[in-house]
């Protein structure tokens, strides 16, 4: 059993099972993260660069809207989403695009609601995903409230959400981690720390040496893993899977890892960030680091990379194209969802703007 | 029947919905043993227990927040906001998640919870405890704002608000809690949430008011005799029920709106504003409104200053009749 003591953040240590030149730690690797497992990951963690490449481009060309690309941090979201069970509930922020992949929402949904239209955050039933969350820090509260939820109906269930190192200064952050932490939900608490809120960096975000080492106050294990390093989180986010829905309570996981992109494409971080730092965190960043380690063990190689490309070219610009079918929103759509059955006012006001348009 | 306060009809309201339906819980602070500060949840806790009558941390973000991804999960949360001065740090959740949850995702997720809170002025309180900013959460899409003026509508308001499958902030007139007593009767009832109640029929005037303003318009339209008032009761303020108002006001030609809330932008003003685009050839006069001020509520010793009175719907009265 994973023992997060060892992980004490007071001590400053991070968890690192597999290191930047693809050398694994077999002593630390988790067993039921098998190669045939790693090999999907790739796949997966590809598609979220592909998607997030071609969401820039999009942006770019005005064919959609502003969106934060996951560059960079590909192993931290997509790992942690896959080391839980499907009936295990994620809470993302809104760097979270990889969970969706995990979950099998199709990829035109995130294309879909970044172009503008809110089906895009419309997920097959039972996906158990929230949408995202654009108010920073508002969402932990959420994952706190199902974890709580979880834990009083006694299912065997946990919830995930994501915030990043700026949300780690928010006060609703700060009061999800105290009410899981007081009611012992089943909830990972899973912070993404990029190093950077837009031109903020960490240091400035908090006196505190790690984000760790909050949990210390909220009376929980907390534990910094290296976010690119897919043994890390999996062995992370599935040891506090298993405490959470045995009772242990929540977890913090700070997964340090780096935004290789702009915060969104709305910003330029030349602005304010070092080009020397991205350099160096390029040798750091999760895929290559991913397909050095298959590589090294014989399970990957340039046709198969060829390959997993090309599949990955054909499902995002499906996607894309499904996306591009979309019509317009209607007036139906814009009113139909704000109550169970739309009240008198609403259904005035939409009388009057389908005359309107008509 | 039993005559009860409006804190026990809310109390009774609470224990039947919880006994009928396992999902519905209580949250918030001092609402288990000590039974919240006002003992609407007296007893509760003895009789389902502390995973069901749930004493928070004090943070009202983290109360209305959690309670969501509970409500997400298929529980029925009943939040306390321990007064509705205190619930501004839970303002971000319910705006930008609470309200909108279902538009987000389109239905998949929904938040079927109640946010409860002593409200209104009147009880000689401390700064902060005396707040009617009822107009930031009926500006709120996606939210339904439900204001009691009785002990029996307390009852079924709540049973209904309980029931809805939607956000409902519950705002209880704390002047009311336990100033008067009402036959309430012992089996459950719902009173349908958006519909307002004709308290009083008359003909020269209707007076709309809601939560402690009710009683205070009926004294006032009691001792004008020289009006027949129509008096009615809003009950729920988003939606609110401008049909009935409308039936009203073509029916008497003038309406007199009476609020304890600050004046701009106010509920009045929208009701006010919707009688001047649907009925303005019914009116005889002038929609006045008798309300509140632009100002902090005052402490205690300038109360009665702010408060509106008798005396000033009253003369509200006489004002759109003399026009």
């Amino acid at each position: 059993m994973f023992d997060f003591k060892a992980y004490n953040p007071l001590e400053k240590k991070r968890l690192q099972i597999l290191s930047e030149d693809g050398t694994l730690n077999e002593a630390l690797r988790p067993t039921e993260l098998t190669d045939e497992k790693v090999i999907e990951l790739y796949r997966l963690m590809s598609i979220l660069r592909a998607m997030d490449q071609k969401g820039s481009s999009l942006q770019r060309q005005g064919r959609m809207g502003t969106f934060a690309s996951s560059y960079g941090q590909e192993a931290s979201t997509i790992t942690s989403t896959f080391a839980l069970e499907e009936k295990d509930w994620v809470v993302p922020a809104y760097r979270q695009q990889g969970a969706l992949i995990v979950r099998d929402v199709p990829l035109k949904n995130f294309f879909l609601y970044y172009k503008g239209k809110e089906s895009g955050s419309h997920y097959p039933e039972g996906s158990r995903i929230l949408p995202v969350a654009i108010p920073v820090g508002s969402q932990p509260l959420h994952g706190a409230g199902l974890g709580m939820a979880a834990k009083l109906k006694n299912d065997p269930v946990c919830a995930i959400t994501y915030f990043g190192d700026g949300a780690s200064s928010e006060g609703e952050t700060l009061e999800a981690m105290n009410f899981a932490g007081v009611f012992k939900a089943n909830t990972i608490f899973f912070c993404e720390n990029n190093q950077w809120a837009i031109s903020i960096p960490r240091s400035k975000q908090t006196a505190a040496e790690t984000i760790a080492q909050k949990s210390i106050a909220f009376g929980f294990d907390g534990i910094q893993i290296d976010g690119n390093d897919i043994f890390a989180v999996y062995a992370a986010t599935r040891a506090a899977r298993e405490k959470a829905i045995n009772g242990g309570g929540p977890t913090l996981i700070e997964s340090f890892t780096y935004r290789l992109s702009d915060h969104t494409s709305a910003d330029s971080a030349k602005k304010y960030r070092d080009p020397a730092e991205v350099e160096q965190w390029m040798d750091k960043e999760p895929l290559k680091r991913t397909r050095l380690y298959l590589e090294g063990k014989g399970l990957w190689d340039q046709k198969r990379e060829d390959e997993l490309a090309n599949e990955v070219y054909n499902l995002v610009e499906r996607a894309v194209a499904d996306m591009e079918a979309e019509v317009a929103s209607t007036v139906d759509e814009i009113f139909d969802y704000t109550f169970a059955e739309l009240t008198e006012p609403l259904v005035d006001q939409k009388t009057y703007l389908k005359q309107f348009f008509n | 029947m039993a005559e009860l306060t409006m804190v026990q009809a809310i109390n009774q309201a609470l224990d039947q919905e919880m006994a009928a339906d396992p999902s519905v819980i209580v949250m918030g602070e001092d609402v288990g043993k000590d039974g919240g500060v006002f003992r609407v949840t007296d007893g509760l806790f003895d009789k389902y227990g502390e995973h069901r009558v749930m004493d928070t941390p004090l943070a009202e973000a983290g109360i209305v927040g959690t309670a969501m991804g509970m409500a997400i999960y298929g529980m029925k949360p009943v939040t306390e906001m321990q007064f509705f001065g205190f619930i501004y740090p839970a303002f971000q959740e319910i705006v930008s998640h609470i309200s909108r949850i279902r538009t987000r995702s389109r239905g998949l997720y929904t938040c079927p919870m109640v946010i409860r809170t002593p409200y209104g002025i009147g009880i000689k309180a401390l700064e902060h405890h005396s707040e009617s900013t009822e107009a930031y959460f009926v500006h709120t899409p996606g939210m339904k704002v439900v204001v009691p003026s009785s002990p029996y509508d307390a009852k079924g308001l709540m049973i209904a608000a309980i029931r809805d499958p939607d956000p409902v902030l519950f705002l209880e007139p704390s002047r009311l809690y336990r100033s008067l007593k009402q036959e309430v009767p012992e089996e459950e009832y719902v009173l349908p949430l958006g519909k307002a109640k004709i308290v009083k029929e008359g003909t020269d005037v209707t007076v709309v008011a809601w939560g402690s303003m009710l009683r205070i318009a009926m004294q006032a339209v009691a001792e004008h005799k020289e009006a027949n008032a129509e008096v009615i009761d809003l009950r729920t303020l988003s939606p609110y029920d401008l049909d009935t108002i409308l039936a009203s006001v073509q029916k008497t030609g003038r309406l007199v709106i009476v609020a304890e809330a600050p004046r701009t932008a106010g509920l009045a003003s929208d009701i006010s504003a919707q009688v001047a685009e649907k009925a303005l050839l019914s009116l005889k006069a002038p929609v006045e409104r008798v309300t509140g001020f632009d100002i902090v509520p005052p402490l205690p010793m300038g109360e009665h200053l702010y408060m509106v009175n008798e005396k000033r719907i009253i003369q509200g009265i006489q004002k759109v009749m003399k026009f």
